[in-house]
């Protein structure tokens, strides 16, 4: 795999952590939301961390689009879902939070997860819904 | 009856965000490789691209309303029952829709990878 396509699959793991704790920081100081105050929802979007919060997410978006453009769905999903492992990493070492055997037994599993993942194909190539994917380097090269 | 509404609200957000990420994938693929595209034919292309297509458009519609289920999910039950459900349901339910609309190849490879995600985002979230 490229370092483009490496760099893409990482932008949606790092925006998509970053930009929910981002938005969960930001919307502690309003405490809870109901139907009777909603209104607080569009105050919240201009306080600083819920907008940095909203920017992130759409960067990460952005990722995840051009991720599913070169990648199965069943690839990018496991795969990005390294993001849960360094958030809980975040909050042991950043944080101080404590990591019960429990959450450690679950990013192991998800770590071997994302190893089995990413010793596979990205990409169903013959039976793809798609007519007009570009033909993969090897290939390409090999007709030259 | 507090149950019912919780977990209806949990298969809503489930099978709104696997429509949608299902929509996303397909309408993706053809659109191309966005970093090839865009290097070949410009951004312009690239954006024209994925704003005509109706698929993606409706993708994003389906995960707008599982974003709103889940609000809704979180208002009935603990986000530390909905979040890690709604998840780890999701990455099955994909894999299952991957294999029969998008005809992905879901090898038992896959298979593996999203059972053990899906284990695991349930104990790191519990």
């Amino acid at each position: 795999m490229s370092f483009r396509k490496l760099a893409t699959l990482a932008g949606v793991v790092v925006f998509g952590s970053a930009g929910d704790v981002c938005l969960k920081r930001g919307m502690t100081h309003f405490g809870e939301i109901t139907l009777g105050n909603w209104h607080v929802l569009i105050q919240a979007i201009f306080t600083p961390w819920v907008a940095i919060g909203i920017l992130l997410l759409i960067l990460f978006f952005a990722n995840y689009l051009s991720a599913l453009s070169f990648a199965d769905l069943t690839y990018v999903l496991p795969a990005t879902s390294i993001g849960y492992i360094g958030m809980a990493l975040l909050a042991r070492f950043f944080l101080h939070e404590q990591i019960s055997p429990f959450r450690w037994a679950g990013i192991l599993l998800i770590a071997v997860g994302v190893g089995f993942i990413a010793r596979g194909p990205s990409l169903t190539v013959e039976a793809s819904p798609a007519a007009n994917l570009p033909v993969p380097e090897p290939l390409a090269r090999g007709k030259a | 009856m507090r149950h019912l509404y919780t977990w209806a609200s949990i298969l809503a957000v489930v099978a709104c965000s696997t429509i949608g990420d299902v929509l996303i994938s397909h309408a993706m693929k053809r659109v191309g490789d966005v970093g090839h595209v865009w290097n070949h034919h410009g951004t312009a292309t690239v954006i024209r691209r994925m704003m005509s297509n109706g698929q993606l458009w409706l993708g994003v519609f389906f995960m707008a309303l599982g974003f709103f289920s889940l609000m809704f999910a979180l208002s009935w039950a603990d986000v530390s029952l909905v979040a890690p459900a709604s998840a780890s349901l999701t990455f099955l339910t994909n894999a299952i829709a991957a294999k029969f609309f998008l005809r992905e190849n879901v090898d038992r490879r896959r298979w593996v990878a999203a059972l053990l995600v899906a284990c695991g985002v349930v104990l790191i979230a519990g």
